[in-house]
């Protein structure tokens, strides 16, 4: 049975390794500062009593103020799990990239950055791998707006005679985003 | 006299009889062998965790479905528990044994699909394919029976599954048991021993150990090389621990043993079946939960090992009907990050074949 | 070698008619009308056979490997299928054949036709029935040879004109293959030819006649090599990687559609035809059967022992996988080659052993039979032992039942 490695226990430990880095420790979870991940991540690898070998998962969430990320981290020989939270902000979000430590990590950092726009450091091909190239905006954070954004527009309004000039896009009760006044970024990787 | 060569760029997809899907991979050819691989995904996306954020945490089941199309009650199975962690509902007994039923039969079917696939892509004129897909017909006949879909079963609920199995159900599976493990004696000794498969898939797209591990693969790809991990004896979820059964790992982790593990695991399955229909207790198949269940502030990762691999749900709750973030860790997308170390080297036939062996589909590489 | 019964309406042997009504325009007309109208029926013969039998070919192929897959091939278009050729012919014909931009003005055009040549001029030289051979050259299987060696230049030319990696690869591998099992072909037919002392296709089969034996029961490795070397001439699976169609698309013919593919896909199946014609010309007796074409026709025999031949073409496309294509030049150069020319000193030897001894056939044939079937059996088991993948055939699988007594698992180095 994989056991979750407690979280105040991972912090005291980080702490214990590197003196100068805030740990925090939440229910089921550790939040880590950006700058020191790379460092944190490496000794929890190579570590043996710790031994997290494996990335399960790398989450890129919205948290409304800020963008996280989380790493679902799974040792195999000793069979526990380790979940890690960096957070950094909305404005030219930007992280260190462990695909250096877990090579797993490339495909899922190079996702987040196409959905949430944020950027990893050293990624070996960061791209837009799931959206086409010149695509503006990201899609999955909270303030992305499914109809008007975006440098494509596909297909011709439904009902091009009703409701002016983009059809149903614009109805008489609401009308669409003037371009510019959302926080999406244009970005042409 | 040195001849003056240039190295040109090929793509293989998006439109491929061999692609498994709407996958596009730009290789550039020194030849026949390849010196760069890049894949070019996306175009399967639909945004379904976007989606997801607007629907009520039932209304997401038929989005699991629809990921990996070929395995859906696997990833209805992750779903569910990762909504029940998060609510903390206990599922009925009859319940958990009706889910391991179904995902085993789900994995018996996979594997059919992605050996004769696999099989396919390295020549042979879907002869094994159309053998392995006659089994495969059974078992969606029984899902058809019970869900009453083949593909997108949509079975699994909150709580429970959708619906308690019918009457005709138990002597078809029992039919269905009884000659399963010797039709898939007879495929492996139909197909193991060919001269051509093992000169075609062995040795080609060896994934190390060591490789496997740091590249979060997972599933048939990461027990063909050499690793003996799996979920549901590592980490055993629903009813798993309670039954016996063996987990293949192979040696070399070259498309051979990937392909021999997944056979193994096809017999596997079946006696996992058998001992689940034999233990299935009397009772309520569904908890009573409602529709649009609201469950508490928090966040949940659940995960069940699909045929593919390790299919991971994090669903994070703020409280309303709707999760407040559903990302899906999809096998299928995480095997493909070797693709490169993998393919660079081969020739086009053999990437061919080893990107056959990696066994992805599309709609779980995209989302 | 003619029949007991010639008269003009033994319709045994199809060229009693035509003999007749040559003769009797040769009665009354120059003898260049004679020629002209023979060289007509006989090219009309194999226009209106080969016509008739493509249609025919793609059933099987269609329905034949439908049953192999346990399935039912076609079978609603008429009854068992039968008309579904026609619903194919009609639905290429229909189709816009489209000519890629860049691809070459003349040369994209010119293989969908020209590649009907060579099978068409193939038949020309198979003897249907004693006295129903349309050419009937004295180098026939020369002539077959060379003939069948045009067909990988249209094959490269359709590939390489079509302005696509793709088709460019695939009849780079075609101009390898054809390269590389011409020899064993040529060698495996060269047994027959010295056995038979002519290379006059009717007169090897009036050898097979005068000894009363079949080649096969003879040469049984030749047979073997000219299979397995004429089908990887034919790009047919297991060997047709040129148009291998799980990794390139199409090969060769991807650019082509309509009526020019559905060219390029008969011309494949009438050469697989033709292929098993001199397959049951040369190895399996033609139209003579031990006496059988007293009663039955020995058109009739020959075009049974041909699609027998083809029926065997057809099981080994829908069973087998493809090899790559460097497993398939070892395959031809390191394996095919040595034992054709094994057969080759083996004919020879016997050959010898049989003129110089004064011995009469009845006596040395059988044992000349019985040693060449075991030694075929010998070196082909043998030898394939050294060359194929024993050691690789290891399960190399175990069966974990408790993931805590697994090896622990080494750490990765730092990066």
């Amino acid at each position: 049975m994989t056991t979750a490695f407690a979280p105040a226990d991972l912090a005291d430990l980080l702490r214990r390794q590197f003196p100068d880095i805030e740990a925090e420790a939440g229910p089921g979870w550790v939040r880590v500062a950006s700058g020191d991940l790379l460092r944190v991540f490496r000794f929890m690898r190579d570590d043996p009593d710790l031994d997290f070998v494996f990335l399960c998962s790398l989450t890129a969430v919205d948290r409304l103020d800020e963008l996280e990320v989380v790493y679902h981290l799974q040792s195999l020989r000793l069979n526990h799990l380790a979940v890690i939270k960096v957070m950094t902000g909305r404005e030219n979000p930007s992280l260190p990239s462990v695909s250096g430590v877990w090579y797993g990590a490339h495909l899922q950092e190079a996702e987040a950055y196409d959905l949430m726009g944020i950027r990893f450091e050293g990624h070996p091909n960061l791209r837009r791998i799931f959206l086409w190239e010149g695509f503006s905006g990201w899609p999955l954070r909270k303030d992305f707006r499914q109809l008007g954004e975006g440098a494509y527009n596909p297909g011709l309004p439904h009902f091009p005679k009703e409701g002016g000039a983009r059809g149903v896009l614009a109805g008489p009760n609401w009308t669409l985003p003037a371009p510019g006044s959302t926080r999406a970024e244009t970005d042409e990787k | 006299m040195t001849l003056s060569t240039e190295p040109f760029v090929v793509n293989i997809g998006p439109q491929h009889p061999s692609t498994h899907g709407v996958f596009r991979m730009r290789v550039m050819l020194d030849g026949e062998r390849i010196i760069d691989a890049d894949m070019v995904v996306g175009y399967l996306h639909r945004s379904l965790e976007k989606l997801a954020e607007e629907r009520t945490y039932t209304q997401n089941i038929p989005f699991t479905d629809r990921m990996d199309y070929l395995s859906a009650m696997s990833n209805n199975l992750g779903y569910c528990m990762a909504v029940e962690k998060l609510a903390g509902i206990r599922v009925p007994e009859r319940a958990e044994y009706l889910r391991v039923i179904m995902a085993e039969l789900q994995r018996v079917a996979n594997h059919s699909m992605a050996i004769g696939t696999f099989i396919n892509d390295c020549g042979a004129w879907q002869t094994p394919l159309m053998y392995m897909l006659a089994e495969r017909e059974k078992i969606l006949d029984l899902f058809e029976m019970t869900c009453g879909a083949r593909l997108t079963c949509n079975y699994m609920r909150i709580g429970g599954v959708a619906f308690d199995i019918p009457d005709e159900f138990l002597p078809a599976a029992n039919a269905l048991l009884a000659d399963l493990p010797g039709k898939i004696e007879g495929y492996e000794r139909l197909l193991m021993e060919n001269e051509i498969l093992i000169a075609r898939a062995r040795g080609c797209g060896v994934i190390p150990r060591d490789l496997a591990i740091n590249s979060s693969l997972s599933g048939p790809m990461l027990r063909g090389s050499g690793v003996a991990w799996d979920l549901r004896k590592a980490d055993p979820y629903s009813v798993y621990d309670r039954m016996q059964f063996g987990v293949p790992v192979g040696e070399n982790g070259d498309a051979y043993d990937r392909f021999l593990v997944r056979m193994e695991e096809m017999k596997q399955s079946t006696g996992i079946v058998r001992q689940a229909l034999g233990d299935l207790p009397r009772g309520p198949s569904k908890v009573d939960v409602p529709l649009s269940i609201r469950p508490p502030i928090g966040e949940a990762y659940a995960r069940v090992e699909a045929p593919k691999g390790e299919l991971g749900y994090y669903v994070i709750s703020d409280g309303g009907t709707a999760p407040y973030r559903f990302h899906v860790r999809a096998p299928s997308f995480i095997n493909l990050s070797v693709l490169k170390e993998m393919v660079v080297g081969l020739t086009v036939a053999d990437a061919i074949v080893a990107f056959g062996s990696i066994d992805i589909v599309l709609g779980e590489v995209d989302r | 070698m003619g029949l007991t019964l010639t008269a003009w309406y033994d319709l045994r042997d199809l060229g009693n008619p035509v003999n007749a009504l040559l003769g009797w325009i040769g009665q009354w007309g120059p003898a260049w009308l004679v020629y002209i109208i023979a060289g007509a029926i006989g090219a009309a013969a194999i226009g209106a056979f080969l016509g008739f039998t493509m249609l025919g070919l793609i059933w099987i192929e269609r329905r034949v490997i439908g049953r192999l897959q346990i399935r039912l091939g076609p079978n609603r278009v008429g009854p068992f299928g039968l008309l579904q050729p026609v619903a194919d012919a009609l639905k290429l014909m229909q189709k816009e054949a489209l000519r890629p931009a860049g691809a070459d003005k003349l040369l994209f055009l010119l293989p969908p036709v020209l590649i009907f040549i060579p099978v068409v001029l193939t038949f020309g030289v198979i003897p249907f029935g004693s006295a129903m051979t349309v050419a009937n050259l004295n180098v026939g299987v020369l002539y077959i040879i060379s003939i069948g060696s045009a067909a990988p230049i249209l094959v490269f030319i359709a590939g390489w004109s079509s302005n696509n990696k793709y088709s460019l690869l695939g009849a780079m591998r075609v101009i390898a293959m054809a390269i590389s099992y011409e020899i064993p072909m040529v060698l495996a037919l060269l047994g027959t030819v010295l056995y038979a002392g002519t290379m006059n296709l009717n007169g090897i089969v009036g050898w097979q006649r005068a000894h009363g034996t079949l080649l096969i029961l003879l040469q049984p490795l030749a047979a073997i090599i000219y299979f397995i070397s004429a089908s990887a001439e034919l790009n047919r699976t297991p060997v047709d990687i040129a148009e291998a169609e799980s990794e390139l698309g199409a090969g060769y013919h991807t650019e082509y559609s309509g009526m020019r593919f559905g060219l390029f896909y008969a011309v494949e199946l009438a050469n697989g035809l033709a292929v098993s014609g001199i397959l049951a010309t040369l190895f399996l007796g033609g139209w003579w059967l031990y006496g059988l074409d007293r009663w039955i026709p020995n058109w009739l025999i020959f075009l049974s022992k041909m699609f027998l031949a083809y029926m065997l073409l057809v099981w080994t496309r829908g069973t087998l996988p493809r090899l790559r294509i460097d497993q398939l030049l070892a395959f031809a150069w390191k394996f095919l080659l040595p034992l054709a020319l094994a057969n080759i000193f083996l004919v020879g030897l016997e050959v010898l052993i049989w003129q110089q001894s004064g011995a009469s056939a009845g006596l040395l044939f059988p044992i000349f039979g019985v040693a060449n079937w075991v030694l075929a059996v010998a070196l082909v088991v043998g030898y394939s032992k050294t060359y194929a993948s024993r050691g690789l055939r290891r399960r190399t699988i175990r069966v974990v039942y408790d993931l805590g007594a697994q090896k622990p698992v080494e750490l990765i180095g730092p990066s």
